[in-house]
Formats: C-alpha cells, sequence, structure tokens
C-alpha cells in the first residue's frame, strides 16, 4: 500500500488492514510522521522521530495525536505555556497509557490555547495554528492542533480535553468528530489540570466509528483519579442507520437567533434536522430554562477552579523561573513571564470571585446556577432522547478578529458550557459546509448515554454524507 | 466597575505581577466580563443546593497500603535550581 492510500484510511480501516496485513505499523508511522513533521498548520509542537515499539493489542500499532496537557514521560509537555517549559514530566497521563496498552503508539504532542483557554487556539506559546479549511481561519480551541492535525489528515485521529467546548468547538469548525465523555468516564491523572470538576478527555476522529474505537479504550476507573468511574458498559462500534423512535428536542434557548447563532449556522442545522426526521426521528422544540446562564456560571467556576490550580506554577519545582531578590518576588516574576495574557486574566478572574466579600456572590451563586442547568437536562431527558443544538454559534473566524474582545471570544462556548456544567456527555459531528466552512451538529445524551448517542451519530453521519477530503488535501 | 486598586489587591492575591498597562487594561476587561456574568443576579436561587461535584460518587475509599513514590532523583531533575537534595529558593526575607 502507497503511503497516500495508507494516510487515506480512517483509523478503523487502517486497524483492519494492519489485522490484514496490507500495511505494517512502521509504514503507517512513517508515513504520518513524514505528515506531522513537515506541516504548515503550526498542529504539532513535538513530532516523534521514530515509531516507539508497539504493544501488541487491538490497535495494532496506529498511531495517535496527543494535545499537550497530557503528561507523556520523556517527552515535552506544557500544555501550551511558557512556564512550563523544558518540562518533561516523570510519568505518562493515565489516558496515554491506557492507548499505549491498547496497541496505540504516540506520533507527536500537538497544540492548544494556554492551559485550555481559549476558543480559538491562539493563546499558545507556541503561536496560533491555522484551519486547514482555510488558512486565515482558526480551527478553534482550545484542542486547535489535536483537530487541524485530523483534519489535515497529519494524524489518524487524536485525543484532546474539553472543559467547556475544547474539543466539539475545534471539532466543528475544522469538520470532524469530537466527543466528550460523561464526567468520570476517563481518569484526568496526569492531564495538567485547567477546571478539575469539568476537564474530561476525548477521542477527535474523522468518523464516527473511529470516535468510538478510540473512547473505548481511553475509559477507565483509576486509583489516582477518585473521580474517574469508568463507564457501566463497554463502548460498542455503532451500527444504527435509522432514527426510528428516537425524540430529539431543540432547546429554543440554544437555537435559533439565541447569543449571535449565524443564520448558514442554523440552515444547517435544520438542514439536518429534516433529514433526522426522514431517518424516523421525531423533533420537537422544547426549554432549557437556566442554559442561556451557562456561560456566566461557567467563567466563574472555570477560572475559580483554574486560579487555584495554577497556585503550583511558582518556579520552585519544574519549568520556567525568572530571577527574583526575595522567595515572593520570583513567584510573581515567575508568573509575570510564563504566563499568557489570557491566563492571567483567568486567574484575575477566578482569585476576584473567590476572594473574601465577593464568595458568596460569585461562585456560590454559579454553583447553584449549576444545580438548575443540571435539572433542566435531567427534565429533558424524561421527554427527550437527546438534545441537539448547533455546536458553534460561528463558522471558523479569521485570525485576530476576536483575541482581543475577551467576552466575545466567550460566546464561541455558548452551546457547549451547558452540557460541561450538567457533565452529560455530548458529540460534535460535520453538518455540512456554511459560506464553505464546516460546522458541527451537537448531541448530547442523559450521563452514561455514550453508545446510544454514538449510534444516533453514526445514523446521522451516514445521511449527510460530509465529505472532509478538501482538508487533507489541502 | 472594578479599579485599578482592587486589581492590584488580587494581583497580589494571585501572586501575579502586572505592568501598569496590563492593570489598566485588565480593570476595563475584568469589568466586562463580570457584566455579563452578573446576569445570574436575576434568578431566584433561594434554597437551591450548590453543585460541587456532577457525579453522584459517594467517598472514594482506598486501602491505605504503602507504594513507591517517584525517586527523588527523578522529581529533582525537572526543578530550575536544586540544592542538598532539595529545591533551591531565595529566602523569604532577603
Amino acid at each position: 500500500m502507497t503511503a497516500t492510500d495508507a494516510v487515506a484510511l480512517t483509523a478503523t480501516q487502517a486497524v483492519d488492514a494492519l489485522a490484514r496485513g496490507d500495511l505494517s505499523a512502521p509504514e503507517l508511522f512513517a508515513a504520518y510522521r513524514e505528515r506531522a513533521a513537515d506541516e504548515e498548520l503550526n498542529a504539532f509542537t513535538w513530532v516523534a522521530d521514530e515509531a516507539p515499539a508497539a504493544q501488541d493489542g487491538a490497535l495494532n500499532g496506529v498511531p495517535v495525536a496527543v494535545k499537550d496537557l497530557f503528561c507523556t514521560k520523556g517527552v515535552p509537555s506544557q500544555s501550551g505555556s511558557r512556564i512550563l517549559e523544558g518540562y518533561r514530566p516523570p510519568y505518562t497521563a493515565t489516558v496515554v497509557e491506557n492507548l499505549e496498552q491498547a496497541g496505540a503508539t504516540l506520533l507527536g504532542k500537538t497544540n492548544q490555547d494556554e492551559f485550555a483557554m481559549g476558543s480559538s487556539n491562539e493563546n499558545s506559546a507556541f503561536g496560533p495554528v491555522l484551519n486547514p479549511w482555510d488558512r486565515g481561519r482558526v480551527p478553534g480551541g482550545s484542542s486547535g492542533g489535536s483537530a487541524a492535525a485530523v483534519a489535515a489528515g497529519l494524524a489518524p485521529w487524536a485525543i484532546a480535553t474539553d472543559t467547556g467546548g475544547s474539543i466539539r468547538q475545534p471539532a466543528a469548525l475544522c469538520g470532524i468528530v469530537g466527543m466528550k465523555p460523561t464526567y468520570g468516564a476517563v481518569s484526568r491523572y496526569g492531564m495538567i489540570a485547567f477546571a478539575s470538576s469539568l476537564d474530561q478527555a476525548g477521542p477527535l476522529t474523522r468518523d464516527v466509528t473511529d470516535a468510538a474505537l478510540l473512547l473505548g479504550h481511553m475509559v477507565s476507573a483509576d486509583p489516582r483519579d477518585s473521580t474517574s468511574i469508568g463507564l457501566p458498559e463497554a463502548i460498542r462500534l455503532p451500527e444504527a442507520q435509522r432514527l426510528d423512535g428516537i425524540r430529539l428536542g431543540v432547546p429554543e434557548e440554544l437555537s435559533g437567533e439565541a447569543e449571535g447563532i449565524e443564520p448558514g449556522v442554523m440552515e444547517a442545522f435544520e438542514r439536518t434536522l429534516r433529514v433526522a426526521e426522514e431517518l424516523g426521528a421525531s423533533v420537537e422544540t422544547m426549554r432549557l430554562p437556566h442554559a442561556e446562564h451557562g456561560l456566566s456560571a461557567y467563567y466563574v467556576l472555570a477560572p475559580a477552579e483554574a486560579s487555584s490550580n495554577l497556585a503550583r506554577y511558582d518556579g520552585v519545582r519544574y519549568g520556567l523561573r525568572s530571577a527574583g531578590s526575595d522567595l515572593v518576588s520570583l513567584y510573581t516574576q515567575t508568573r509575570h513571564d510564563g504566563f499568557g495574557p489570557e491566563v492571567k486574566r483567568r486567574i484575575m478572574l477566578g482569585t476576584y470571585a473567590l476572594s473574601s466579600g465577593y464568595y458568596d456572590a460569585y461562585y456560590g451563586r454559579a454553583q447553584k446556577v449549576r444545580t438548575k442547568i443540571a435539572d433542566d437536562f435531567r427534565a429533558a431527558f424524561e421527554r427527550f432522547d437527546f438534545v441537539v443544538t448547533p455546536t458553534a454559534p460561528t463558522v471558523a473566524f479569521g485570525l485576530g478578529t476576536k483575541v482581543h474582545d475577551p467576552l466575545a471570544m466567550y460566546l464561541n462556548d455558548y452551546c457547549t458550557v451547558p452540557m460541561s456544567l450538567a457533565g452529560t456527555p455530548a458529540i460534535s459531528i460535520p453538518n455540512g459546509l456554511s459560506e464553505g466552512l464546516p460546522t458541527g451538529f451537537q448531541i448530547a445524551g442523559p450521563a452514561f448515554s455514550e453508545n446510544a448517542i454514538l449510534d444516533a451519530a453514526h445514523a446521522l453521519e451516514g445521511a449527510i454524507g460530509f465529505d472532509g477530503a478538501p482538508a487533507r488535501a489541502s | 466597575m472594578i479599579d485599578r486598586e482592587q486589581v492590584l489587591h488580587v494581583a497580589r492575591l494571585a501572586r501575579l505581577e502586572l505592568t501598569d498597562e496590563e492593570v489598566a487594561r485588565m480593570a476595563g476587561e475584568l469589568s466586562d466580563v463580570l457584566g455579563h456574568i452578573e446576569r445570574i443576579d436575576q434568578l431566584d436561587l433561594e434554597g437551591v443546593a450548590p453543585t460541587t461535584h456532577v457525579v453522584d460518587v459517594p467517598n472514594a475509599l482506598r486501602a491505605d497500603e504503602p507504594a513507591p513514590s517517584l525517586p527523588r532523583d527523578v522529581v529533582l531533575h525537572c526543578a530550575p535550581a536544586v540544592e542538598a537534595d532539595g529545591f533551591s529558593v531565595p529566602s523569604p526575607q532577603a
């Protein structure tokens, strides 16, 4: 098989080709390594020189790209930040270890917004990532490097993390599949923390079948993360072609003209709703009365948790150290030099929200809003199998157009944040083009409904018939 | 809404040195974001329990058994300055 043919395969097809002997693992690795080492999107921060020996396992040596924030032993892991310059962790994240034990090999580390804070990948110490559909535009964030790498065929698939939409939104903007599992399905051990009550790892892939295969090998209950519980049933490869009897709820608050959803994005969304009906689903408008307050709650809770998690970066134990005449000035100067503008902004926001006199007004109230949003979803899932929305309000926007307006940037997460707050699983699948650029269709289900979501996504994917090849040819 | 003094106070709490330009910009940006966040003031949240954790997990207990930690030299290898088998820092009183 030629390198071009090998790279054209989905990861699942590559696993099968390797099993049949049509392709060898070193050939496949070399084909991707050549592409990843010579790319112009700035998707990778580090690429392996040669294929590590694959362990025997179901993935047969198929390589995987890994978001920079996963600790990988002896390999640079900076979470896109200058403050972790030179850090090569002495241990590997559980999720990466699980994949290696299943026979995957590490192709490289991918670019991201610093500490996963951002929706455009412009907040990276390694510089912005370009969208393979249009290099003047952002790939989304924070997992922009992982998404661009998969969309452009620089990697067969990738893993990333989602705190408020950081897998789903870049999947939508790059025309690929991205899934955030139920909170607790995967271990956070070795993931450089952003907001611990929200962070979850998940797959970014070319199709839904690949997402199921990759997620299935990521999941585990890990004694090293006491919030990880795994999933009650194993992930199956989806086969559904129909949606007969499936009830889809379309929340008024997260569709229509709410919070700047572009008309082209809404048109693509409504087209897919009609496709769902043709496949046998019922579609009904419903309400998630508190969803519109999701962003407000999120931008208290996530920065508050981040301000605490990021207190560890002080120039003492790892990474960057700036000169200081005494201990406190060593801390403050290291943090001044090492953190970028968005991280500083969120540390300040979180510290303010947790400070004496403001705690109840901000953090306490945001935690109560979180309860109301989770209750909204619980009520919705008594009447509907899934809640569906556009994944992101807009198509990929121009580099530099929102980076100086934090509020405009935060609105990218409007449709993805509510599920993060509720801890429920959600997938984004490619949903056709608007203005020549990809849009995403988000399917959210109750906690632990991963298999049902993947089945529905698989049926819709077949009927939508999205072609991602143009991004791989670019 | 957030003034220069408050920015400096919070920066001190966060152990973050900011330039004058950063202080000025931060005051405006934080005010904008907090203005949006304050929309939750409209909600009646009387009697609502706060959510700290979304998945109902009771205490996750494990047996208290000793296990090896990372070797000292491996951990110190990551540090920017090391002295006498420990992390080296300037004196707090310097």
